[in-house]
């Protein structure tokens, strides 16, 4: 395989870069190009963004399934609306500690599903996502019970002129920005290729010495953090948390992402934001059923057609183009 | 003591629906290795078409027959047209289609029928029976005798009849059914076919207490996975007897552990999932499954 045909159109590091920062450079233009609530809803894409690469480590690089990552976003939400509602605590505090305590809880879930593999993993974590609301509501004296939380959107920090929603956009964007440039590091190290291997074929990576047991619990741990980090950034955002927007659903909705956006790849995390934030949007007006019967087939249709999601079809996509520039595919 | 047998026996009743979930779940994971997430929303779908057919006049143990047999063929047709593709694939694909299925089920019915919750008829008499000092709903003790005729019957199938035997082949041996002339992919399909069947019986007979809507399901799912996961998930025996044990610890639990009450009744069901696969994970009566390394 050429370069070309392996990257692509971005075959050079400098091209990939030109593209990284031109991206960068729209995205802090779209708050000013933009109404209020679009800026609102590409805020809860950055969001869901994060939530995704958080899945996608465990479940796209590692190969632990988890159909109950809604649980980390609720605790990373309910644990930013308690401090803030409370305790007074400032949002951006909320931050470090949602990521501390849901790496905590992930890490604590990871060490039984050790002992869970492929199938049993999923249901368990299937009744741990069934299970969120009715937790959320029997802890009323903390949660607000079915009420929820209200809490108050922040304005913009040192005088900045701009709106709410135009600093929480930026308040998302730097955190997702960080949280990529941290987890494309990460899987791109020794770890990454543990935690590949371990999906792969975990008897041979343990023979090459891989800790197994203990790369599977952080990887947990790692990724209810990014989940839960998205949770806190949520109740920032929304300024209201209530047990009913933690159901089953939302897990799903997070497995359809990381699907729909391609598993094991970090872009693939922000194709499945952008895909779950405004596909339900523009078929909502059909019904309000629909999003999810739209989701629903799409997904199927994904695993049949481009298992590798959106960020993989679009790779095959630029190599074909590429292999064709040069005189055909080889392969 | 009054108290006590009304909550077992409602705890019967109740587990009768966990068993015949169950019993669904466990018959799709034996002969295609797949848990079926969807089987729940399949069976709240099939009890929306037996509304329908309710609703268009039928009478209804004719609707419920109909049902039956319609819920069959939509099994049927799924494993052939859905689960067929990805049938040797990744677990995590074959997870995800079955999510999928569940999403677009849900969606369906929704759509098609909105999302407000509707009565649905008991075929069995209002007034309760009372024995003794006991006062047993009839609707009760309907729902664990339809659901043991159901279980009669499907045993003799797979005792008694060739193509009975032939299902269990397949299940069990693949390759040696094939040789032997058995269509390994046809026994798959009626093994959907039967279980999608069960899930219709099941998501009737609960219908009428829980109201049919399109989220009616979910509850009985999960503590229809526990029950498979209680009696083992390789043991069809295991999967209605941990119906039965959850359904009738559920009610107990209910009614005399306080704290717990009516509102923990999910996370009840998700620490006997997460215990019993940490302590014995095949189950009650499941086979341990040994790996070759």
């Amino acid at each position: 395989m050429t370069p070309a045909q392996q990257g692509g159109i971005l075959n050079s590091p400098a091209q990939r870069r030109g593209i990284l920062l031109a991206a960068i450079a729209l995205a802090c233009v779209l708050p000013f190009v933009m109404p209020p609530f679009r800026a609102f809803q590409f805020a809860q894409v950055w969001i869901y963004a994060i939530a995704l690469l958080g899945l996608n480590l465990l479940t796209g690089y590692n190969g632990q399934i988890s159909l109950g990552h809604g649980a980390f976003f609720a605790l990373g939400a309910y644990c930013a609306a308690i401090m803030m509602d409370r305790w007074g605590i400032g949002y951006a505090w909320t931050i470090p500690a949602a990521a501390v305590l849901c790496f905590v809880a992930g890490f604590l879930f990871g060490l039984p599903a050790l002992r869970l593999e492929g199938l049993y993993l999923a249901l368990a974590t299937f009744s741990l996502a069934l299970a969120v609301p009715q937790i959320l509501k029997y802890f009323e004296h903390w949660t607000g019970g079915s009420q929820g939380i209200v809490l108050n959107k922040p304005d913009a920090p040192f005088g900045l002129p701009l709106n709410a929603d135009q600093w929480l956009y930026f308040f998302t964007f730097g955190t997702m920005l960080a949280l990529f440039w941290l987890a494309s590091n990460l899987v791109k190290g020794r770890i990454g290729r543990a935690l590949v291997a371990i999906r792969d074929n975990p008897i041979a990576a343990q023979a090459m010495g891989v800790d197994a047991a203990m790369v599977k619990s952080m990887a947990f741990g790692v990724s209810a953090a990014y989940t839960g980090v998205a949770g806190a950034l949520s109740a920032t955002v929304i300024a209201f948390v209530a047990p009913d927007s933690f159901n089953v659903f939302l897990s799903i909705t997070l497995l359809i992402g990381v699907v729909i956006g391609g598993l094991a790849s970090i872009t693939g995390a922000l194709y499945g934001a952008l895909f779950i934030q405004f596909v339900p949007n523009w078929a909502q007006e059909l019904s309000k059923a629909a999003p999810w019967a739209i989701f629903g087939v799409v997904l199927i249709a994904v695993i049949y057609f481009v298992p590798t999601g959106i960020a993989g079809g679009l790779k095959r996509l630029a190599a074909w183009k590429a292999g064709r520039g040069v005189g055909g595919p080889s392969t | 003591m009054e108290t006590f047998v009304q909550q077992v026996v409602s705890g019967l009743a109740t587990g009768s629906i966990y068993a015949a979930l169950a019993l669904a779940l466990v018959m799709i994971y034996e002969a295609t290795d797949v848990v079926n997430f969807a089987q729940g929303e399949m069976a709240m779908f099939a009890t929306y078409v037996c509304w329908t057919l309710l609703n268009a006049g039928m009478p209804y143990w004719a609707a419920f027959f109909a049902t039956v047999a319609i819920a069959f063929a939509g099994g049927v047709v799924i494993e052939r047209v859905v689960i067929r593709p990805v049938e040797n694939a990744p677990v995590l694909a074959i997870v995800i289609v079955t999510t999928g299925l569940l999403v677009i089920f849900n969606s369906l019915a929704g759509w098609i029928y909105s999302y407000t919750q509707k009565p649905f008829p008991s075929p069995f008499p209002k007034e309760p029976l009372k024995v003794g000092g006991v006062v047993l709903g009839a609707h009760e003790l309907g729902q664990i005798a339809v659901t043991l005729v159901v279980l009669a019957c499907i045993y003799a199938f797979f005792r008694f009849t060739p193509l009975g035997l032939a299902m269990r082949a397949a299940a069990q041996n693949p390759v040696s059914s094939r040789l032997v002339g058995i269509r390994v992919g046809w026994m798959l399909a009626l093994g959907w076919g039967l279980a999608a069947a069960f899930g219709a019986v099941a998501g009737m007979m609960v219908a009428p207490q829980l109201f049919l809507d399109p989220n009616m399901m979910g509850g009985v799912q999960i503590y229809a996975f526990a029950a498979a996961t209680l009696g083992g998930f390789t043991s069809p025996v295991g999967a209605v007897l941990g119906g039965f044990v959850v359904g009738v610890v559920e009610n107990l639990v209910g009614t005399y552990v306080s704290f717990i009450g009516t509102e923990l009744k999910f996370t009840v069901a998700l620490a006997l999932i997460i215990v019993v696969l940490l302590v014995k994970p095949s189950g009650l009566l499941g086979r341990t499954v040994v790996k070759r390394v």
